[in-house]
Order: structure tokens, then sequence, then C-alpha cells
């Protein structure tokens, strides 16, 4: 979406800086990377907003493809164009790449050593947190939209409940959730 | 572990087809593959092992970085199983350059078109009404690597990190890297 409120916004100065910044974010990100993503390129860095950073997601995620990985050429292009989206694949993949292919090759050495696994779980703990206060963090951001705060809680909520007690596979609680949601915008903004 | 395959030039280009194909199939990410990519991997051509297959996985889950990455452990041992580095090094490009290439240039493809049409109600109904889905997918996840699912009595002590890390992050400004660290310690010592 084209900033044409906030002229001063950060933003990075070259590609390089894109490269650099989704290598440092990608090596932080275990078991996934979206919530570094939103804690490095909103909080920190301030290059989005967390309504920028939502909207750009929401078409990220419903593409095929790794939703980090479409999320982040989309930022890169948005910057720096097609250089910019090459910058930041390459950042999001060769550091992690090369990490993990030296980790297997310790892999078979370790592998169901009890210190090592416990590191690991403990690790994983830690990054599960990251995701969960990511999630309660973005909810400010429904206090500023078109539905009323407590139905985008609830519907958040039961999204939730789909995903982890229900165990809806991904393309229906998209379609069933997301699509009621995107009505309900639709009618709200009604000209 | 290790076994002596051999790839041949259309080998590698059926290679390449497959990961293209299950790339626009990889809706919710690559991870949603990993059956079709057993089938064809392991069952119909043979090129790795069950035992690769898991590994790779299981390697892919201990690492940092986006999840797509377990195809290029994949791809990195169908062509080690050839017997040679560069080899293997072909099979890691083949496989993400595959995953990768049709799900990027769709995705530029749509961003591109979304941001000329950005102020259309349509767009603008979707990317808000996407919203209360994409922040309960964040928690989902959250809540799915902790572990919330199979709990049981033992699983507690962990569970109570995840809690504890979440409420440090909400409260206090503290780099991510402190609290990995604590946690991989905490782990190390059996304590979690």
């Amino acid at each position: 979406m084209p900033t044409t409120t906030s002229t001063t916004r950060p933003g990075p100065l070259a590609p390089v800086e894109l490269f650099t910044a989704f290598s440092l974010l990608a090596l932080q990100g275990f078991g996934g990377v979206m919530a570094v993503v939103q804690r490095e390129l909103v909080e920190r860095r301030r290059w989005l907003s967390q309504e920028e950073f939502l909207a750009e997601w929401a078409v990220a995620q419903i593409l095929p493809g790794p939703n980090v990985v479409n999320l982040s050429l989309m930022l890169g292009n948005r910057y720096f164009g097609l250089r910019g989206a090459l910058a930041s694949l390459a950042g999001m993949l060769c550091g992690p790449a090369l990490a993990m292919l030296a980790l297997s090759a310790l892999y078979t050495q370790f592998a169901g050593h009890p210190a090592v696994e416990g590191a690991l779980r403990g690790v994983v703990a830690v990054a599960a947190g990251l995701f969960i206060a990511t999630g309660l963090k973005m909810t400010a951001m429904l206090r500023r939209h078109p539905l009323p705060l407590p139905l985008g809680l609830g519907m958040a909520a039961v999204g939730v409940i789909c995903a982890v007690a229900l165990r809806w596979p991904l393309p229906a609680t998209l379609l069933a959730l997301g699509g009621t949601g995107c009505c309900l915008c639709y009618w709200r903004l009604k000209p | 572990m290790s076994m002596a395959t051999v790839m041949t030039w259309h080998d590698w280009l059926t290679l390449l087809w497959h990961f293209m194909q299950l790339s626009l199939l990889s809706v919710g990410g690559a991870i949603s593959t990993t059956a079709e990519l057993q089938r064809l991997l392991v069952q119909q051509h043979g090129w790795l092992t069950q035992a690769q297959f898991n590994d790779s996985l299981a390697i892919a889950k201990a690492a940092p970085g986006p999840n797509v990455l377990f195809v290029v452990q994949m791809g990195w041992n169908v062509g080690m199983n050839t017997g040679s580095w560069p080899a293997a090094a072909l099979g890691a490009a083949t496989a993400i350059l595959g995953m990768l290439l049709p799900s990027s240039c769709l995705a530029l493809g749509v961003s591109a078109w979304c941001r000329r049409n950005g102020e259309r109600r349509g767009v603008r109904a979707f990317q808000l009404g996407m919203a209360p889905l994409v922040i309960a997918l964040m928690v989902s996840a959250g809540l799915i690597l902790a572990g919330a699912r199979e709990a049981d009595a033992s699983a507690w002590p962990r569970l109570a990190l995840s809690a504890v890390a979440a409420l440090i992050i909400l409260r206090i400004r503290v780099h991510m890297l402190w609290l990995l660290a604590a946690g991989a310690l905490l782990g190390s010592l059996g304590i979690v």
C-alpha cells in the first residue's frame, strides 16, 4: 500500500539492508519466523505499521507458498522492486540454510543426546511464547478496525479453537473465518 | 543410511517438476505438502529412504529459519545419495528453486496488483477482514508449538516456560536471543 500519510517513516536505505535485516531475523526464528518479522520490522525498525503488516500478511497467507517467504518477497518488492524482493528472499534463506546443513552434519552424532534434546525443547518453548505474545499484541489493531472490537476478538478466539482444538485443516479455517471476516468488512466499509 | 542411486538429467528435471507442481499446492506453507513429497521421493522414485525423509523434517525443525528449508535438506540428501557433494548442492538448489519459483511469481504479481488497487473496497475488505483470522493463526502457531495439543502432566514445566516467555515479551523490552539462550539452558539442565 502506498504510504501517502507519513513520508518520514524509516525504511531500508539499500537492498543490502534488507538482506541483513532478513538474515538476522530468520536466524532468530525457531519453529517459524512470522513472529520475529513482526517484532523486528514493526516494533524495532518501524518499517511497517501494525496495520500494514497485517494487510500484507493476509495476502501472503492465502497464496500458495511459505507465508514468511511470500511476505519477505512482498516487502522487499515494495522498497526496491525485484532487486529488493531477491535481497529479502536471499536473507531469509541463505543463513538458515547453511545453519541447517551444518546442523545435519552433527545430527547423527547428537540426536538422542538428552542435554541437546532438552536445549531444543527449551528453545522451542520460548519461541512458542513469542508467537503467543505477538498474537496478543496484534489484537491492539482490532481496536481501530471496521468490525466492533468484541466481534473481532470473538472471531480470533473461534479461529484459535478451530485450529488448535478442533484441528480444522487450514483451507477450511481460511474459507470459513476469513470469508466471514471479509464479507462483514465489505459490508461495514459501505461507501 | 547411505544408499547408492543414480540420477540422470531426466531425473533431475523430474525432481524440479515435482517441486514446481507442489509449490502451487502449498497453501499454508510447504509443510502441508509433506505427505505428497513422501509419496514421490520415498515410495515412487526411491530417491530417499524413509529414515532420511524423517531426519530431514526433524533437522529442519531444530534449525532456525523458515520451515520450507526442509526441502533444501531433502534435495541435499537426494543428491548425496548419488555419492557426491556437487550433486548434493544441485539437489538442494533444485528443491528450493522448484518449491519457491511458482509461488513467488504469483505472490509478487498479486501483491503488486493489491498495491495498485489498494483503495478498492474489495481489497480493503479482504485485507482488514482477514485480520482476526491472521491473529488467531499467530496465537495458534504458538499454542501448537508449545505442545498444547499433546499436553500431559509432564508437559507443565514446558508450558509454564512458554507462558513466562510470553509475559516477559509483552511486558519488558528484551532481546529474543537472551530468552532463547535461557530456554536452551533450562532445557539442557532438564528443568523443562
